[in-house]
């Protein structure tokens, strides 16, 4: 590098007391990111490690093969909210991810009017309504056309959960898709909706599986919209016309529960629920991954 | 009417004797695309004012001009990708005597087929499928033919040597100018009539550009070229016809030969000569 005397003195760059300040600011800067880092990460490894000593007594193969003991026997376990949660996270997938990718693509190709951002004014709206009103809205709808709760009544609630996060994502990510490969695919004679969904989503797919998992992620964890819903079910079962049990449901029974055997199983079903976001978050990861990564 | 003697290469610009025609072997007898009084805009910008010219069948015809001066918007009229950007065209663009208005857009661009500045491979194809997209979505499924009309077009673009042993990896791991090949073989392998090129190597370094410019060369043959250059020698070099633009109009169109040595109007020499702005 050349160094111009007038702008740099006399001093070689070693010596060059602004040299020795911005090496300082920036080591302080990467120190302050890494620590931020740390913090950012240490919630989640704290809540890994605590539910999973709290729970640790409860968790054996029991709690995932067996239903739950009638109050007062001790043991059992939770397969039937396991699988519940299961079944709830995947009826709200299949109503919910459908509208919202499609929604986002909408906003993302064809948005640029009054009626797009009408739509995304309503959905950022949406995101921001509490997990407990979608519920009574899910109820509304759902639960007394039918007259009892069901399973499906807590996959609405959840999707609509879920539509607002994976219609913002889908749109950002169909939106940093570059101009040039609409245009490639436009010049090579392809219909519009052929470039759109087999050019220009598999492009942005990467990213919009980023949003799933967060809305599914988030659809998981909720509580208060199944409580009106699905309602919960000591029982074994799969009928989705039928109430169900779900993980979260039986952590809000078990932990208030006045039986210290039920708190220590209400921690086992926190860690359980964690891990199986984590397992679903690597399982989506790594299928949707980008078979080519650009270099 | 698509026989036409190509004379009067445009009415209202200088009109070539015919010995400035006859030097080249190639002798024009078809006029493949044919420009009349287009007139384009882009919102209130009026980017192509009365444009007309002749473009004949298997030829290169360069477009030069300053940034801005209208010849990628005159480019993109030619398949209609104006429209993709919302622009507009009045006048007449006339492919083998069709007026391509009344085409549909996604017929006229598998005639019509366009290479753009930047390589553009979609990231998340091989190689190959890069190649077989034009076709695949325009619901070809026989593989075998598919796998013959692959290998073909990447040896027409020059590039099958270079990765017929890495057809599964992705078409952006390899280089700039390779990228480039693989976007002109992916353009001609639905095989179109007209290839438009805007400013191809502008992105390359100077071997990449060699290796284009030869392909072009050789492309000729089976297909009618317009490609927008800013480079001068370029359009010298692979050209048989060349456009000059200034804001939004067309100055001079004569054979290439002729623009470069003596051209008719005083602001094509400026230009060539880099006297101009």
């Amino acid at each position: 590098m050349e160094h111009n005397e007038e702008v740099c003195g006399n001093m070689k760059p070693g010596h060059d007391s602004t040299y020795f300040w911005r090496k300082a600011k920036n080591s302080a800067m990467l120190i302050f990111s890494f620590v931020c880092v740390l913090l950012a990460v240490t919630p989640l490894i704290l809540i890994f490690v605590y539910t999973l000593r709290q729970g640790i007594g409860s968790l054996n193969l029991d709690f995932f093969l067996q239903m739950p003991k009638p109050v007062g026997e001790s043991g059992g376990g939770m397969d039937n909210a396991i699988v519940g949660t299961g079944i709830l996270i995947g009826l709200g997938a299949l109503f919910g991810l459908p509208v919202g990718i499609l929604a986002g693509i909408y906003l993302a190709e064809f948005g640029h009017t009054a009626f797009g951002s009408l739509v995304r004014f309503f959905t950022d709206v949406l995101s921001g309504v509490p997990s407990i009103v979608v519920g009574v809205v899910a109820y509304v709808l759902v639960v007394l056309p039918m007259k009892h709760f069901s399973a499906l009544a807590g996959g609405v609630a959840l999707a609509i959960l879920m539509i607002p996060t994976v219609t913002r994502t889908t749109e950002e990510m169909m939106k940093l898709v570059p101009q040039s490969f609409r245009e490639a695919g436009l010049a090579l004679g392809i219909p519009r909706w052929k470039t759109t969904m087999r050019i220009v989503f598999p492009t942005a797919l990467t990213g919009i599986t980023t949003g799933i998992l967060l809305a599914i992620a988030r659809a998981a964890g909720e509580t208060a919209p199944l409580l009106f819903t699905a309602l919960g079910n000591r029982f074994w079962s799969t009928s989705i016309f039928n109430p169900m049990a779900s993980l979260t449901v039986f952590i809000f029974d078990y932990a208030k529960a006045p039986f210290e055997d039920w708190n220590r199983q209400a921690w086992a079903a926190s860690f359980v629920l964690i891990l199986l976001i984590f397992l679903l978050s690597l399982i989506f990861r790594l299928a949707t991954r980008r078979q080519y990564e650009q270099h | 009417m698509n026989n036409t003697e190509l004379q009067g290469v445009s009415a209202t610009m200088t009109t070539p004797t015919p010995s400035t025609f006859s030097q080249e072997n190639v002798l024009p007898t078809e006029v493949k695309l044919s420009a009349r009084t287009i007139h384009a805009y882009f919102g209130k910008t009026h980017a192509l004012r009365d444009v007309s010219l002749d473009i004949p069948s298997n030829s290169v015809v360069a477009i030069i001009g300053p940034s801005g001066c209208g010849k990628s918007t005159f480019l993109r009229c030619l398949n209609r990708m104006h429209e993709v950007a919302s622009g507009t065209m009045t006048g007449e663009i006339l492919l083998d005597g069709i007026n391509v208005m009344e085409e549909d857009p996604v017929i006229l661009r598998r005639r019509v087929g366009m290479v753009f500045q930047k390589p553009n491979p979609f990231p998340t194809m091989s190689i190959f499928d890069n190649v077989a997209a034009g076709l695949r979505f325009n619901g070809m499924h026989d593989r075998k033919k598919i796998r013959e009309i692959v290998e073909k077009s990447l040896v027409q673009a020059a590039l099958w040597d270079e990765v017929k042993d890495s057809l599964n990896k992705s078409g952006a791991s390899i280089s700039g100018g390779q990228q480039q090949r693989l976007c002109i073989a992916r353009t001609i392998a639905v095989s179109p009539e007209v290839v438009l090129m805007d400013e191809p190597a502008s992105a390359l370094d100077p071997l990449s550009t060699a290796k284009i410019e030869e392909l072009i060369y050789e492309l000729k043959k089976t297909f009618t070229i317009v490609i927008v250059t800013h480079n001068m020698q370029q359009a010298a070099r692979v050209s048989d016809y060349t456009a000059f633009f200034y804001i939004g109009e067309l100055i001079e169109y004569d054979q290439t030969k002729k623009m470069f040595t003596t051209p008719e109007k005083k602001q094509t020499e400026d230009y060539i000569t880099g006297r101009f702005g």
